[in-house]
């Protein structure tokens, strides 16, 4: 399967080049940029690990290029995304968020179906990729 | 001497028995100073022919706030000063030689904290039906900082949802389920599962869907769970459908809300038509179980599109608001449904921006501070496509759900198709526009080159590139370059 998280995952994935304007975009309008990266891409897992602290105040895309790649180097096989932070008065939440890594493999969720009462069933989602493997081993 | 009803007889000129002219009745003054506690109301007037426009104003002002038809000496029981609203200022409206605008303030103790129903049993309560006027529209509403704090607005709004949703930087994404009426349980949760499977991040019942013959609502909300869960484990992502919990009583619809609940689903849905009261008691019951809450606008073009009478859209908009709805319906411009494209503009700043300025250009006429409510996400629906994509993005922006019902289910290669079509239209759209490119002149290039590398989009632009709505709209702007008088 194909995670579809994030604000661009239906189109191919972003070239280097295109992840360069997109920070550019960012820088424009003053968002702070931090790089988040799993191995547990459940919908409703809310906190990856942050690759260090945003960064704010950013004097040009080359920086957060420079930590795209750090990044990359030390997790190769997991998903990575960049998470902007608007800080406006009435927003002060994420502007924008998109992959920009992906592991090479992506086996996705399944569905555990726990029958309830009258026609109910309670839905769980679980991965495949975490099941069974512990950290780091489950890509 | 006389009888004592001959000698208690009030001697006042104003407060003798019998009809007086509202204006001298103390509901104009031309003087008045606005208070920033005041409501503000403007109104565009048709009086009647012969009838003086201040007159007119004056009525108005008098039958939505303390008068009757004559004078009544229990007034002088009251601090009646201060309860008579008061219209201060009377405008010929641009182009017209019958209309007139009408500005008018109301005290803010007239009106319970809270209760949309008490304000509008004021505003348009009597008073449209009221014989001197000929037509009588409510245009917009300055609703004071402090009236303002005694409602809780909408509980997600935008900002809570997105995070809910993990959806950022894009409109999101739905549909509204085809053929709006008689699909089973069974077939309506397949309509769900593809939509959400192909890229969208909602689908929706539509407004008359209820509990008809052909799917109660329980098989619905069953069917319908089962396709939004699947569709989630299959892309990873939060998925919602909006669920109509509109029914025949608050209890029928606090039972579906439940249900709703129990099975898991994230957003359920109301018409406009059930009214001020149960909208206000839904929002609460959502905020309270952790629910989005989507309000359709059935109904409301029966008052709100000719420009003559009823109300303008835009203070629905400011009364959802505050009633405390996190979506709502407001208009698409390039769709099939009404909408002029600044007054549209309009709805959406209202709903949207932290506060309000005065701009006649899009239709709003009074500062306001939306002191603090969230926003409220607008609906785009109706007869919209993904050729329009870059006109959607210029004129809607980013807080927006862009729905696209036919746009989705009718596209040849399916539904899944029709929705991946639709959301790589939207994501190259939006990568377009972040980089800086001129994304509304290259538009129609920016979707050709994705749809090289997706071929349900190119299936598309096929199918609908020629479909426009190009119709003139009703509800047009009234407004001269330069105002006459800025509103206070």
């Amino acid at each position: 399967m194909r995670l579809h998280q994030g604000t661009f995952s239906l189109v191919a994935d972003l070239t280097d080049d295109q992840i360069r304007k997109q920070i550019e975009y960012c820088i424009k309008k003053k968002f702070a940029i931090g790089i988040e990266w799993t191995d547990d891409p459940h919908p409703r897992n809310a906190y990856w690990e942050m690759w260090g602290l945003p960064l704010f105040e950013i004097p040009d895309a080359a920086t957060i290029m420079y930590e795209i790649s750090e990044a990359r180097k030390a997790h190769p096989n997991v998903y990575i995304k960049i998470n902007a932070f608007n800080n406006t008065r009435g927003i002060e939440s994420t502007g924008l968020s998109f992959i920009i890594q992906r592991p090479s493999f992506e086996p996705g969720f399944y569905l555990v179906r726990q029958e309830a009462p009258g026609r109910t069933i309670r839905y769980t989602l679980q991965s495949y990729a975490v099941q069974g493997a512990s950290e780091g081993t489950r890509y | 001497m006389s009888n004592v009803e001959q000698r208690t007889r009030i001697k006042s000129e104003r407060y003798e028995s019998g009809v007086i002219p509202y204006k001298k009745m103390g509901y104009w003054d031309a003087d008045y100073t606005v208070k920033d506690t005041d409501i503000l109301v403007l109104f565009r007037i048709t009086p009647q022919p012969g009838v003086d426009p201040i007159e007119a104003a004056a009525a108005v002002a008098g039958e939505s706030s303390t008068a009757t038809w004559t004078v009544v000496w229990t007034d002088l029981l009251t601090a009646c000063d201060i309860y008579r609203a008061k219209a201060y200022f009377v405008e010929q409206v641009p182009n017209s030689a019958t209309e007139f605008f009408a500005f008018i303030a109301y005290e803010c103790d007239l009106f319970e904290e809270g209760s949309i129903a008490n304000l509008t049993a004021s505003i348009i309560g009597n008073v449209f039906g009221f014989k001197a006027v000929k037509a009588l529209r409510l245009e917009d509403m300055r609703i004071p900082f402090g009236y303002l704090k005694t409602f809780l607005g909408p509980a997600t709004g935008v900002i809570v949802e997105r995070e809910r949703l993990d959806v950022f930087g894009r409109p999101l994404l739905g549909a509204t389920v085809k053929p709006k009426l008689g699909l089973s349980g069974k077939n309506y949760g397949r309509v769900v599962y593809e939509g959400l499977r192909g890229g969208l991040d909602f689908l929706k019942d539509d407004e008359n869907i209820n509990s008809q013959p052909f799917m109660r609502w329980r098989e619905r909300y069953l069917y319908v769970i089962e396709g939004v869960n699947k569709a989630a484990a299959k892309t990873g992502t939060v998925k919602g459908s909006y669920l109509n919990v509109t029914a025949a009583t608050m209890e029928d619809m606090y039972e579906r809300a439940a249900f709703a609940k129990e099975v898991g689903s994230v957003i359920i849905m109301i018409d406009l038509i059930i009214g001020y009261t149960a909208i206000q008691s839904i929002a609460f019951w959502a905020r309270k179980n952790d629910m989005i809450l989507h309000l359709h606008r059935a109904g409301h073009s029966t008052y709100t599109r000719q420009k003559s009478h009823g109300i303008n859209f835009r203070v629905i908009c400011k009364w959802m608001r505050m009633s405390g709805v996190d979506h709502i319906h407001a208009g698409t411009v390039v769709g099939k449904l009404e909408g002029d494209p600044n007054t549209v503009k309009g709805f959406y700043d209202t709903l949207l921006l932290p506060s309000l300025k005065e701009n006649r250009n899009i239709g709003i006429f009074f500062d306001m501070d939306w002191a603090s409510l969230r926003k409220c996400l607008p609906v785009a629906s109706g007869g919209i496509h993904c050729g329009q994509m870059h006109q959607l993005v210029q004129l809607l922006g980013e807080d927006v759900v862009l729905q696209f019902g036919g746009g989705t289910i009718g596209h040849p290669d399916g539904i899944q198709a029709g929705a991946t079509a639709n959301r790589v239209a939207l994501e190259s759209m939006i990568i377009a526009r972040n980089e800086g490119r001129n994304y509304v002149e290259e538009g129609p290039e920016i979707l050709k080159a994705a749809s090289k590398e997706c071929r349900p989009l190119q299936v598309a632009l096929d199918l609908w590139k020629a479909i426009t709505f190009n119709y003139a709209s009703t509800d047009t702007l009234d407004y001269e370059a330069t105002p006459t008088k800025a509103a206070a």
